[in-house]
Formats: C-alpha cells, sequence, structure tokens
C-alpha cells in the first residue's frame, strides 16, 4: 500500500498496546447487563475487517486472489451488517420502568418477533 | 496529486471511524446512551467502507487490467453479505443470539484468514516481519472461522454432544505444531530456501488446511454450558486476527479496532472463567463433569414435585419473589409469558426481582437480552453480587431452568466439580420453586442438592407450559374474587 505513514514495527506495537489498554478499560465500564450487545457490538466493530478485504481484491491480479478477496468482501459485509443489525434491534429494547410509568401491564401489546425454531 | 488526495481521504476516513467505533463503545457504558452509541459507530462504518473504494486509483500495475471486473465483485459481494446478513439480523429469534454472534465472529476470522491468504498467495507481504504477521493472523483467523462453525453447530443443536475421544489432547496438539510447522516452510521458501518437496502455494493450502482443522478439534470437546467462555474466545480471537492483518495492510483503523475488540473479547473470557471459578486452560482443554462421577449417593431425601398453579398461587400471596432464569426459558422460549406472570405479582403488590448469574445461558448477558425482548425493565434486573444477600429475606425464589448457578454444593462441598464457583443463593429463600423439564440431571450431570432441600418444590414440564398454568391459576383467583 503507497501509504504515506509507513509504519515500522514499533510504532505499530504502540498503537497495538494503547488500543488494547484502551479497549480494556471501556469495556470494562460496560455494565454486565449489556454483555450480549457489547458482543454483538464489538462483533460489528471487526466487520471493518470488510475494508482490509476490498484491499485486497482490488489489488487481486489472479482468479484465485480474486476468490480469496471476494470471499473476505463477502464475510466481512456479513459480519459488519448483521452485528449492526442485531445490535441495533436488542439495544433498543432495555428500557427503565420510569420511560412507562405505571403501565408496566399495558405493554404485553407490543409485537413481538418470536420465531419457534 | 489526485492520488496524493486519495489517500489522505482515505485516511481522514479511517482515522474518523476507529474515533467512532471507540466513541461508540464508550456509549455502550449505560443502557441509556447505548442506542446511540451504535449508530455513532455505524456511521465509522459506512465511511470507512466508502472510502476505501478509493484504493482503486492506487492498485497495482498487475491489478489495473482487472479492476472492472474486481470493483464488480467488490460492489456483488458487498451487496449479497451485507443486504443479506442485514435481512438476517433483523430477523432472527432473540433466543438465538449466541448462534448469531458465533456466526459474526466466524465471518470476521474468515475474512481475516482471508486477507493473509491473498497477501500470501500474491506475494505481496515485504520482509520478514510482514510475513510473520500475516501467518500468525491467518492462523488466528482460521481457527476462528473453523471453531466458531462448530460452536454455531453446537449452539443451534445440529451437534448434540461434545465430541470427547482418548488422545484428544495430544490430536489437538499435533494439528496446532503442524500449522505452526508447516508456516515455518512457507517463510523459509520466502527466505530462498529451495528443495521445500512441495510447491509454496500447496504449503499455503496446507497450512490453512491444519489451522482449520485445529479450530474444530479444539472447540468439539467443549460442553453447552461452557459455550459463554467459548464464544468471548473466538470473540477475542477474531479481533487479533483482524488488528495483525491490520497491520500487514499497514492500516490503523484495522488494528484499531481489532485490537480492542481482541481485549473486549479477552475481559469477557476472564469474566466469564472467574464466574465458573475455573481458569480459561481449565475449560479449554479439560473434558468438564467427566473428573468426578464418584459422589451421587451423597444427598439424601427425594425430590417433590408440586402442581403449577399450587406454586403460582403460593407466589400470588407472597410479599417478595426472586426469578432466576436460566437455559431452560431461552429453549422453552418462554420469555414473554414469564413477564405475563410476572406482571399479575406486580399488579397483586408483590415485589418482584430477576437475578442473574453471569454464565446463565449460552452467552455473556442472554438472560438480560430475553427479559429485555419480553419488556422487563432494566431496574427490576439485578446481577449477582447486587441481589445475592436479598434472597436470605425472600418470600420465594423461582428457579426457571438453571440448574448449576443455583446449587448450594458449590459453597460447601468441597468434592464438587463447582466446588468454589459463585452462585446464586436460591436456597436462602423461604421457600424455593424450580421449573424444570425433568429429573433428570442438568449438562454437568452434577446432583443439585437445592432440589432436595425441604424447602424446595420442583414444577415439572417445560418451562413455556408451566407459565401458562401458572397465569391461569393467578388470573382464576382474580376472577373469583370478583
Amino acid at each position: 500500500m503507497n501509504f504515506d505513514i509507513a509504519m515500522t514495527g514499533f510504532v505499530a506495537l504502540y498503537i497495538f498496546m494503547l488500543a488494547a489498554f484502551a479497549g480494556w478499560v471501556i469495556i470494562g465500564n460496560v455494565p454486565a447487563i449489556l454483555h450480549t450487545p457489547l458482543m454483538s457490538g464489538s462483533n460489528f466493530v471487526h466487520g471493518i475487517v470488510v475494508v482490509g478485504g476490498l484491499f485486497a481484491l482490488f489489488n487481486a491480479s489472479t482468479v484465485l486472489e480474486q476468490a480469496i478477496g471476494f470471499f473476505a468482501v463477502l464475510l466481512g459485509a456479513g459480519n459488519a451488517a448483521g452485528g449492526y443489525a442485531v445490535t441495533d434491534r436488542m439495544l433498543a429494547m432495555f428500557k427503565t420502568s420510569d420511560a412507562k410509568p405505571k403501565t408496566a401491564h399495558h405493554h404485553g401489546a407490543r409485537v413481538h418477533h418470536l420465531k419457534k425454531s | 496529486m489526485f492520488i496524493l488526495g486519495s489517500q489522505l481521504l482515505i485516511g481522514a476516513a479511517d482515522l474518523c471511524a476507529a474515533f467512532l467505533f471507540m466513541f461508540g463503545l464508550k456509549q455502550m457504558s449505560s443502557p441509556a446512551t447505548a442506542p446511540k452509541g451504535i449508530k455513532v459507530a455505524g456511521v465509522g462504518m459506512v465511511a470507512a467502507v466508502a472510502a476505501s473504494f478509493l484504493y482503486l486509483f492506487t492498485v497495482d500495475a498487475a491489478a489495473r487490467p482487472h479492476i472492472l471486473v474486481n470493483i464488480g465483485l467488490a460492489v456483488t459481494a458487498l451487496l449479497i453479505g451485507g443486504v443479506g446478513a442485514w435481512f438476517v439480523g433483523r430477523k432472527v429469534a432473540m433466543t438465538a443470539m449466541p448462534q448469531m454472534v458465533a456466526i459474526y465472529n466466524g465471518m470476521g476470522g474468515g475474512a481475516a484468514g482471508s486477507i493473509a491468504a491473498v497477501e500470501l498467495f500474491g506475494g505481496h507481504t515485504q520482509g520478514v516481519t510482514q510475513l510473520v504477521v500475516t501467518l500468525l493472523g491467518g492462523c488466528i483467523g482460521a481457527v476462528s472461522l473453523s471453531g466458531s462453525a462448530i460452536a454455531w453447530a453446537k449452539l443451534d443443536g445440529v451437534l448434540k454432544k461434545p465430541l470427547r475421544f482418548k488422545g484428544q489432547q495430544f490430536v489437538n496438539a499435533t494439528a496446532l505444531l503442524a500449522s505452526v510447522a508447516v508456516a515455518g516452510v512457507i517463510l523459509a521458501s520466502a527466505l530462498g530456501v529451495t528443495g521445500l518437496l512441495l510447491p509454496t502455494a500447496t504449503w499455503i493450502w496446507i497450512f490453512f488446511g491444519c489451522a482449520m482443522l485445529f479450530g474444530i478439534l479444539m472447540t468439539l470437546p467443549i460442553g453447552g454450558a461452557d459455550m459463554p467462555v467459548v464464544i468471548s474466545i473466538y470473540n477475542a480471537f477474531t479481533g487479533l486476527a483482524v488488528g495483525l492483518e491490520g497491520f500487514v495492510l499497514q492500516n490503523p483503523a484495522l488494528m484499531i479496532a481489532g485490537m480492542v475488540v481482541g481485549a473486549a473479547g479477552l475481559l469477557l473470557t476472564v469474566i466469564m472463567a472467574k464466574a465458573m471459578n475455573r481458569s480459561i486452560a481449565n475449560v479449554l482443554f479439560t473434558n468438564f463433569g467427566t473428573v468426578t462421577k464418584a459422589k451421587p449417593g451423597a444427598i439424601k431425601g427425594s425430590e417433590r414435585p408440586t402442581d403449577a398453579s399450587d406454586a403460582a398461587i403460593k407466589m400470588r400471596y407472597a410479599s417478595s419473589v426472586i426469578i432466576v432464569p436460566g437455559y431452560g426459558l431461552a429453549a422453552a422460549h418462554a420469555q414473554q409469558k414469564l413477564y405475563e406472570f410476572v406482571k399479575l405479582l406486580l399488579a397483586a403488590k408483590v415485589s418482584v426481582k430477576f437475578a442473574i448469574h453471569p454464565v446463565a445461558g449460552r452467552m455473556p448477558g442472554q438472560m438480560d437480552v430475553l427479559l429485555a425482548e419480553a419488556g422487563v425493565p432494566y431496574d427490576m434486573i439485578f446481577q449477582l453480587d447486587d441481589i445475592n444477600d436479598d434472597f436470605a429475606t425472600t418470600d420465594v425464589a423461582l428457579v426457571i431452568g438453571a440448574n448449576d448457578v443455583v446449587n448450594p454444593a458449590a459453597r460447601a462441598d468441597k468434592s464438587s466439580p463447582i466446588f468454589g464457583m459463585p452462585i446464586l443463593n436460591a436456597d436462602k429463600a423461604k421457600q424455593v420453586y424450580v421449573i424444570k423439564r425433568g429429573q433428570g440431571k442438568g449438562y454437568s450431570g452434577i446432583v443439585n442438592a437445592l432440589f432436595y432441600s425441604p424447602n424446595c418444590n420442583m414444577v415439572y414440564g417445560d418451562a413455556q407450559a408451566v407459565l401458562i398454568k401458572m397465569i391461569e391459576a393467578v388470573r382464576g383467583l382474580g376472577a373469583a374474587a370478583a
């Protein structure tokens, strides 16, 4: 990649180290009640791999490289889009009782997508 | 000039994406701000993906003749993968969330592994460091892909039983060592060593084959209740693989996003392992439940069944009830019926709380999501440490499809395989009801002392069917009074 900022190994290690610390601290503050959306949300975040997949596919010059690059973009795009969709859906479900004062027995009317499997 | 501009734009978009990801994850520290957080992160993703089309201005000379085909392939892959996963993600049942997370882990790992494969087959890597990092990231990505596929099959019920055989650890170690050795061969060939028996491309296939085989073998023996740890580990693996491939492509956004996810996965893995009082190595490398089979006769007495409606009426006239949900609630899709029942209790001025064990269900936080889906406000939901002292002053504890997480043997019985695991003190409530499918033992095969204790009654049946009976019983009371 003709990137302006060619990284040496040490700069990369600094980035890794700081990102790991930041991640550990930020994630450590997420309450246990949100651990499932946190996990699907971090699924979504690693969906950024699709950008790497696109780079690889654009630079592919043989059929094999094109096939694998296509596979990478396909998986990465699915990872990002699916991770976003489920996380967004889950987070929208978390409500306090204050949000709906004294109507605890009324929201049975909500539509639920309960699929029997 | 134009090329320089495109590179600046890509850099700026990626920087922006990395910032928005971190900010979005930060917003997840409260359920109130979290919905905004994921939307913010989504904007970052769209920006990064859109900007990556600017890479087209700087493609390798060798790839230039194929550029139109490659664009077509990229757009097709984005549409099929993105739109397909979007619709599945919008529709999938909340009870299937652990499977979905396993799939997304596998997809991310597979994508990272594929990037490594393209770099290796195309001979794009420069220098030993880049090659080693490519191989490492590729190996982790491939393990995550195949391991997550097995985890998915287990969670979805395609694979019913953990597969264990003699000498398993030896076979697993061989597969891992083989992939390391083949990585060595690929490295040697890049350094100009000849006479390696097979063409380098063949070695690359063997390398990915060994790594994927190891992922499969490593996941096969792991049992259902250990799934929270396994999912967390693959989450960390995928993050790590993405981060490493980010270094190979010299893309800091991938490095940062991957590493943050890696750290998150590791943290969750540690939390899950702690909640089971086991080390991570213990979960991965020992066959849980096969350790102690000697002590089934230690508990005297018998399980006392009771009727669903009797239990329901007792709860209706109690002043406080704590509900302990477990995997059985998810398996029976009973969360809506549960909240319907709880609303009847609340209407009768009973104080109701939910107590969640960190490893209840098949992934971290699964119970919280199911309750939220049913409409339970999150201020009624309490985690282990916040509620454990309340059981002693509570009239009724209702355990639904949970077993090991309420087994008092973990507190007292040193010979029990789960000794030392933090549990919910449901047994300390004045009366305990346990809704359970049948008399059989739970997953771990451990006898639960709680079921035999004098203050405990069993309500046998599918959680959904039992809760429907309970709802009818309490409604019947109301009708009789009116």
